[in-house]
């Protein structure tokens, strides 16, 4: 037997060990990092709600709550929506191209039903929640205000569809989340795949 | 080993033979020479050199008040909000942990600032300082991770909208950012899931990281030895003894300066902690002391002060990608400082007039940049916070052309000193 020591050997040997157990260390932080997933419980939690707008006044908003994000529900005014037409070159993503929103609210009001706009009240910058702005030419956000929404965390504006205006921090205009009318009067938010 | 534990015998007296006892169990007396009583650091120490002993002893006062706070805390969003008063109203001194705690909070940051201003005013993190500012920028990461973890547990609505804006900030990455604050928060909004996690990284995972990087950051430091505020390399100029000429043992002449600054830094802390635990609304800001509530944001989001001057830069760029980004970099930049100072002498002492001026200007931006993020953002503020965030980049992305340039002063061989 050789008193020398076989340096290859002995180098393959440690990088096949040290291989192998980073492979274990990776298989074995699976279970560690998946448990910081969105548990079974909050899943359910964040099932779809309905919601009764045979209450909401014209030119008014309510908001509910789904999966712990407010859901603006405003019934539009014709005024409103003409408020929609003519702004377009002062609007960072007029077409909502890079915006996010089911296909089906994927045009210039943003909705199934021109009247009933339906949003995540969550700005699309660091998540905060827009202010009720409605009032054309309101002081408190700028001179020729058309009416929209405002936030008061960093200043981002969007309009009476939620689509964000240029020179501000949000990037997107407002999500539009899916939802679908179970009847003229019942809103359900969280699913547009149920049938009626 | 054997000789030394003998010498000691022959000294007599129970206290020496437990104490020989013991160092042929355990390196005690070794150790307490080596890090203590024969560590020896430059004589001219001034009182900048106080703010890393400041930061130990806020750690430990953080350490023990969490761990009473802990006792009576409870972390779930039904009680948290409650609990946190049942503390301030009903715990016999609970409302003085808890103030001790949150006021310790802001001193910790306080002091840190501190004594990374004076690691850029002596060029503490110059060669063969590096690792020893790189251990220390870790625990500054690791310190705004155990403030931002720590400052949604009372379950306020500031601590609420704090923690959302701050999570929102990873979904700017594109590709994995929605899936990553999902992760992150375990569920769809900031919710218990998340409290409950914040909680155990809160005082588990982060202080024991934070712990390890201040045993690594002081053995760095005792490797390779202070600096002081001439920059000169005591090592240089030993005795026949082979001890530093301008070297003073640690203890006793450093463990009573630096009991000097505790004992002041106590004083101010704890007028804090008595007459204005709030301070006006900047150590606990007046929106958490209603709780949260995720349909009604607070009028007007600011992060605690110590975030602010990121938070500012965050805010000037108008695009929401580049904004987190160039937020990440005004951090991360910090770590190359070592490698962007291409100066040949240490001290601001010996340093030119642009190394100088450059260095006030970062000083002024930092604090501007800290006011910014405290206000509302209006385009004059926003404007200014542009001026000021180019100021600070330019601070460091210069620095390898201007600190190469400058004119510096000869450095003196022994340090400046004056006996008192």
């Amino acid at each position: 037997m050789t008193e020398e020591v076989d340096a290859g050997r002995r180098h393959f040997l440690t990088v096949a060990t040290v291989a192998v157990g980073a492979v274990g260390a990776a298989f074995a932080a699976v279970p560690f990092l998946a448990s910081w997933k969105p548990s079974a419980r909050a899943k359910a939690l964040g099932a779809p709600v309905e919601v009764d707008i045979s209450k909401l006044e014209p030119g008014a908003m309510v908001k509910v709550e789904w999966r712990g994000k407010a859901i603006f529900i405003v019934n539009r005014t014709p005024q409103m929506l003409s408020t929609l037409a003519g702004i377009e070159d002062r609007l960072r993503d007029p077409d909502s191209n890079e915006s996010e929103q089911p296909e089906y609210a994927h045009n210039r009001d943003r909705s199934v039903k021109p009247e009933y706009l339906v949003l995540v009240g969550v700005c699309t910058h660091l998540g905060c929640a827009p202010l009720e702005k409605f009032t054309p030419g309101d002081a408190t956000v700028e001179a020729g205000w058309p009416g929209g929404f405002f936030c008061p965390c960093h200043g981002s504006k969007f309009d009476m569809s939620g689509r964000v205006f240029k020179d501000v921090p949000a990037p997107t205009n407002l999500p539009v989340p899916p939802y679908q009318f179970v009847s003229d009067t019942r809103i359900l938010i969280g699913s547009d795949t149920r049938s009626a | 080993m054997a000789s030394t534990s003998q010498s000691i015998k022959s000294g007599g007296g129970r206290l020496a033979a437990l104490t020989a006892w013991i160092d042929d169990r355990f390196p005690m007396t070794k150790l307490w020479k080596e890090q203590v009583s024969e560590y020896y650091a430059p004589k001219n120490m001034n009182f900048w050199y106080f703010f890393g002993s400041l930061s130990l002893l806020v750690l430990v006062l953080q350490i023990v008040t969490g761990i009473f706070l802990t006792m009576n805390y409870k972390p779930s969003a039904q009680e948290a909000f409650a609990s946190v008063e049942y503390i301030m109203r009903d715990v016999e001194w609970g409302w003085l942990i808890r103030y001790l705690h949150s006021t310790g909070a802001s001193a910790f940051f306080i002091v840190v600032y501190l004594h990374m201003f004076r690691a850029l005013l002596y060029g503490s993190y110059q060669k063969p300082r590096e690792l020893l500012w790189i251990f220390g920028m870790l625990i500054y990461l690791c310190l705004m991770a155990e403030a931002f973890f720590g400052y949604l547990l009372p379950w306020g609505n500031m601590s609420y909208w704090g923690a959302q804006v701050i999570v929102s900030l990873f979904g700017a990455i594109p590709y994995i950012g929605n899936a990553l604050t999902e992760w992150i928060r375990g569920d769809y909004f900031i919710s218990d899931v998340t409290l409950n996690r914040f909680f155990a990284l809160h005082v588990i995972a982060i202080p024991f990281a934070l712990v390890f990087l201040v045993v690594a950051h002081l053995m760095a430091l005792h490797e390779v030895g202070s600096n002081n505020p001439d920059g000169v390399d005591i090592k240089k100029v030993k005795g026949p003894d082979g001890i530093p000429l301008d070297g003073i043992p640690f203890h006793p002449y450093y463990t009573v300066k630096d009991i000097v600054g505790v004992g002041v830094f106590l004083i101010l802390f704890c007028l804090v902690v008595f007459f204005a635990p709030t301070m006006g609304g900047y150590f606990l800001e007046h929106a958490n002391f209603e709780p949260a509530n995720p349909l009604q944001t607070p009028e007007h989001i600011a992060p605690v002060w110590y975030f602010t001057p990121f938070y500012a830069i965050l805010r000037a760029v108008p695009n929401k990608l580049m904004g987190v980004a160039l937020m990440g970099a005004a951090v991360m930049i910090l770590f190359f400082l070592p490698w962007l100072d291409r100066g040949k002498v240490k001290s601001i002492r010996y340093r030119g007039p642009i190394f100088k001026f450059f260095l006030v200007a970062f000083a002024i931006s930092f604090v501007a940049l800290g006011f910014l993020g405290l206000q509302p953002p209006t385009p004059l503020y926003t404007n200014l916070a542009r001026l000021f965030t180019v100021v600070y980049f330019a601070f460091f992305l210069l620095m390898p052309w201007y600190s190469s340039i400058d004119r510096t002063k000869p450095v003196p061989t022994r340090v400046t000193y004056h006996a008192h």
